[in-house]
C-alpha cells in the first residue's frame, strides 16, 4: 500500500510517500490511522486534530470508514487551497 | 479541457483557441485568478502551488464534464498553474463558450467555485517570516454550496 502526504502533512512526516504493509486487521481509513499513529511521535503528532485532514483513496475523496486494500493508493492532505 | 502545468499562459491565445472558429458560439466568459501581494495583512513575496499529480487531472476533468453536462457549453477550458509564482503571475484560467451569455457565466462561476474546493492544490506563501499553508477558508465552502442544486 502507498501512502503520501502533501503540504503541511508532508513536511509534518518528513517524507512526501511511503511504502507500508499493514496487518489484515486495518480495514478502512480510520483503522489505517490508528496504525500509522501507533508507529512514532512524529505520525501521533501529524494526525492528532483529524478534522484538519482530508484523504483519498486511488485519488478519490473518501470518508474515514472507507475500505482500504492492498494495493491501494492513500493520499493524507489539507483542505484544499487552489484556484 | 484541461491542463495543468508549470508554464504561464496567454489569456488572447487561448480564448482565441477556445472558439476556433465555432460560429455557434454567442460568447465566451472568462477568469483568471492571479498571485496577490498581500494575504490577510502579510505582505506576500511569492507563493509556491503544491498538488497531486494524477488526482488534480482526475477532479478537473470530473468537475469540466459536470458543467457540461448542466450548462449548454460549445466548449470549456481549465488550466491551473504548480510552482512557484510571483505576485501579479497567473495561477488558473477558467473559460466557457457558449451560445448565450447565462450558461457560459454561470459555467464559468460554477467551475472556479467548484475547483476551490475540490482541486488538490494547496498554496505556500513566503513572507518576511517565512513561509507559510493558506488555510482552507469557509466562504469558498459557502461558494460551492450556492451550486449544489
Amino acid at each position: 500500500m502507498k501512502l503520501l502526504y502533501f503540504a503541511w502533512i508532508r513536511v509534518k512526516m518528513g517524507t512526501s510517500n511511503e511504502i507500508v504493509d499493514p496487518p489484515s486487521t486495518v480495514e478502512n481509513v480510520q483503522n489505517l490511522i490508528d496504525w500509522i499513529v501507533r508507529r512514532n511521535s512524529v505520525s501521533s503528532e501529524t494526525f492528532s486534530d483529524l478534522t484538519t485532514i482530508r484523504v483519498a483513496v486511488n485519488q478519490e475523496y473518501v470518508g474515514l470508514d472507507h475500505p482500504i486494500k492492498p494495493g491501494d493508493e492513500v493520499a493524507f492532505f489539507p483542505p484544499v487551497t487552489g484556484g | 479541457m484541461i491542463r495543468v502545468q508549470l508554464e504561464d499562459f496567454d489569456l488572447g491565445l487561448e480564448l482565441s483557441n477556445l472558439s476556433n472558429g465555432n460560429h455557434q458560439i454567442g460568447g465566451m466568459v472568462s477568469f483568471v485568478g492571479l498571485v496577490r501581494d498581500m494575504a490577510a495583512g502579510d505582505s506576500i513575496s511569492a507563493m509556491t502551488l503544491e498538488h497531486y499529480p494524477g488526482m488534480t487531472e482526475k477532479q478537473l476533468a470530473e468537475i469540466d464534464q459536470t458543467a457540461n453536462e448542466r450548462w449548454e457549453l460549445n466548449a470549456s477550458l481549465i488550466i491551473h498553474r504548480y510552482g512557484r509564482l510571483e505576485p501579479g503571475d497567473n495561477i488558473v484560467l477558467v473559460a466557457c463558450a457558449s451560445p448565450h451569455r447565462e450558461s457560459a457565466f454561470d459555467a464559468c462561476h460554477f467551475l472556479i467555485d467548484w475547483l476551490k474546493t475540490k482541486a488538490p492544490f494547496w498554496k505556500l506563501e513566503e513572507t518576511r517570516d517565512g513561509g507559510h499553508w493558506v488555510e482552507a477558508q469557509t466562504k469558498d465552502d459557502v461558494a460551492m454550496a450556492r451550486w449544489m442544486k
